[in-house]
């Protein structure tokens, strides 16, 4: 997973409450065999005036002009700035897939479902609980300000405004050093690459048929 | 000091790391690969920029998608009529060329059921611990490894550090002593076990099926009922390495030849449960009770002796077990009450990972041959377990025997057991399948399966509705 330290990025509105999963990455990419590649479908119906299936190129695809991520004030960006409730719904780890291979690494917002939470931090996304009137502070100076960009400083736990004003954002100690160092599962067991390489060793002198390729 | 369990000795053996919060980390000597429980994993690691700690420690076959019919299997993969399935084919194929990872690809006379294929290359042996994206990865234990099903993430962390985080689980033994009566086969012990401790009897142990019965079984025998441990809620089922397990795995292509032969062999006479070993739980069977078994209902544990009744609701007092009795019998179509021998059938399917190797094609052959599959049996599915199975039952002439008899003779496939490819059950029709599950929907939407062995099979194709096929073979 990669490694979190500060994000200083444009940030991008999606304005409304209970923004569900379906919502993010409709049911028909479920299919895909992949991992990535969500993110051209991400908030597809919201985004394209079409109906998109999987393995659409969407270069040509017609876009809703009136989706904020469409425009161009909005591209680039890397903080998603939502409402209550983001990622409510279905599990569906494909969500913050496409979050993610959409270029965002941050989500700030009153709340969060608890899912879609949890699958966040699987992915390198970080979601941030803010208070309700600091969001809606962060709204309104984001409507305002054409570029407007925060940076988000996860060793000191802050995301800092233009005007250099720091808002404090909790985060758990385990979830904060996994992401801080790249960690996943898989990530924290190479920390003992080296005991495994010795096991191994050891492993292979004891029954040296089981490192034996084959016929 | 007690002595140690099978399991316990696997165990100890593997441990990389104890950690102070009680688990593990556990080295994995094989994983098994196929094409529906590996793609995310493989993008995984693709993602990560990582590669497979050992390719060499893994093994690929696509099984789940494949399908069965001759004419749209010599096409290869891009012959596989739907979409999703072919792709899924493509993308394993194409996954294992990137990382490395050996592969029989849909094609290759090696190819077939992951859990046909591993033991009959000698790629799973006694005193590994193997993994696979697929819950009857327990099938392997038949050899005296230690072996359990895993989702796509443990899929993708095995392949990056070949190894996994586990909890010790607690031992469980299940003696079967005495002798089978005549025509009594692996299948039905294993779900006679099932019906007496249940379908969650096993959870959270690893099971070790010992006694009289497992030591006189075949290797493949010894498959069909470690295969089945997890429909007794266990993850892991073995049995303890002997001389018939070293019989079997001489001479397999992936087994240790010459000096490393002798060097493993004295390793692998050491992997049962010491005389003094204790067990947490202790289950025993008398194997001269056992009879043929037909699952009558939507779990593994629902099942009756071929002589015996479909339950009615009001035989039990618990509120919850007659509700599931009779949300059963609503969706099997069947009333409490009547002879297991009076259900009729539509569809006989003789396959998947419990029963399609040699020994269960042979007897299922024995059963039909110069006999014909009654008229109100609309299919009669034989899907042998790998491409070498086939071969080898066609050189015994097994496929003629099945096709003469008005059997389906196939491609090896997962094919009907869970229908992912096309050979799935219409709405309401009964099939007397050797598979394992016999969830609802499990073959095809509406479908209703009853789980028997390939003796029962075979004889209730000829009947149309299941008999005893003792009587029919005269035992």
């Amino acid at each position: 997973m990669k490694k979190f330290t500060t994000v200083e990025g444009v940030v991008a509105p999606i304005d409304r409450a209970n923004v569900d999963t379906d919502m993010i990455i409709p049911k028909q990419f479920l299919k895909s065999i992949k991992r990535s590649g969500f993110g051209p479908f991400l908030f597809d119906e919201q985004r394209y005036l079409d109906v998109g299936e999987p393995g659409m190129d969407c270069s040509d695809r017609p876009l809703n002009p009136d989706f904020p991520l469409n425009f161009p004030r909005y591209q680039g960006a890397e903080i998603l700035l939502a409402r209550d409730n983001f990622g409510c719904g279905s599990s569906r780890e494909h969500a913050p897939w496409a979050i993610e291979d959409s270029g965002f690494r941050v989500l700030i917002a009153p709340s969060f479902a608890d899912i879609f939470f949890n699958n966040c931090f699987k992915n390198a996304l970080l979601p941030i609980v803010l208070k309700e009137d600091i969001v809606d502070l962060l709204f309104e100076e984001m409507y305002q300000e054409e570029g407007y960009s925060l940076t988000v400083d996860l060793a000191r736990q802050v995301v800092v405004r233009p005007n250099g004003e720091e808002v404090l954002f909790e985060i758990d100690e385990f979830r904060k050093h996994c992401l801080v160092n790249g960690l996943d599962d898989i990530g924290l067991t190479l920390q003992d690459a080296d005991a495994i390489r010795e096991f191994e060793q050891s492993w292979q002198q004891r029954s040296p048929w089981l490192f034996n390729a084959g016929p | 000091m007690a002595g140690k369990t099978l399991y316990d000795k696997l165990w100890d053996a593997h441990v990389v790391k104890q950690r102070k919060d009680g688990t593990a980390l556990i080295y994995i000597d094989r994983q098994l690969v196929h094409e529906v429980t590996s793609p995310q994993a493989f993008e995984g690691l693709r993602i990560a920029g990582r590669k497979l700690w050992r390719a060499d420690a893994n093994l690929a076959t696509p099984d789940h998608n494949v399908p069965s019919l001759k004419s749209e299997r010599d096409g290869g993969v891009a012959g596989i009529v739907e979409d999703v399935s072919r792709i899924q084919v493509e993308t394993l194929d194409d996954n294992c060329d990137e990382f490395g990872v050996t592969e029989f690809e849909i094609n290759d006379i090696r190819q077939g059921i992951v859990h046909v294929v591993g033991p009959e290359q000698g790629a799973t042996l006694p005193g590994m611990t193997v993994v696979c994206g697929d819950s009857h990865t327990a099938t392997h234990g038949a050899l005296g490894a230690l072996a359990h099903g895993i989702g796509t993430s443990e899929v993708e962390h095995a392949m990056a550090t070949q190894c996994l985080i586990q909890k010790k689980m607690k031992n469980m033994l299940i003696r079967v002593d005495g002798t089978l009566r005549p025509g009594i086969t692996p299948k039905d012990v294993i779900l006679a076990i099932i019906g007496k401790i249940g379908t969650a009897g096993g959870t959270g142990h690893a099971i070790e099926f010992g006694g009289s019965v497992f030591r006189e079984m075949s290797i493949e025998g010894r498959m069909t009922v470690c295969n089945m441990a997890i429909e007794a809620g266990a993850l892991v089922g073995m049995v303890a390495v002997d001389q018939t397990t070293l019989d079997y795995v001489e001479g397999r292509p992936y087994a240790p030849k010459a000096e490393l032969w002798a060097q493993a062999v004295n390793y692998w006479r050491t992997l049962r449960s010491d005389d003094d070993a204790s067990f947490d739980t202790i289950v025993e069977v008398d194997a001269e009770t056992i009879v043929p078994q037909v699952t009558w209902g939507n779990s593994p544990e629902m099942v009756a002796a071929i002589d015996g009744v479909v339950p009615s609701p009001e035989t039990t007092s618990d509120p919850a077990k007659r509700a599931a009795i009779e949300r059963a019998l609503e969706y099997m179509g069947l009333t409490g009450g009547m002879a297991i021998t009076d259900i009729q059938l539509d569809c006989v399917f003789i396959g998947s990972c419990t029963n399609s190797r040699i020994e269960d094609l042979r007897a299922a052959a024995a059963v039909v041959k110069g006999k014909t599959k009654a008229a109100s049996v609309k299919r009669a599915l034989v899907v042998p377990g790998s491409g070498l199975v086939k071969a080898q039952a066609e050189r015994e002439g097994l496929d003629k025997i099945f096709v003469d008899a008005g059997l389906e003779w196939r491609e090896p496939s997962c094919s009907m057991c869970l229908a992912m490819n096309s050979d799935k059950l219409g709405d309401g029709e009964h099939c007397a399948s050797t598979s394992n599950r016999n969830f609802e929907g499990r073959q095809g939407f509406g479908g209703r399966t009853h789980l028997v062995s390939p003796e029962m099979a075979a004889a209730a194709a000829i009947a149309g509705h299941f008999v005893d096929v003792r009587d029919v073979m005269g035992l």
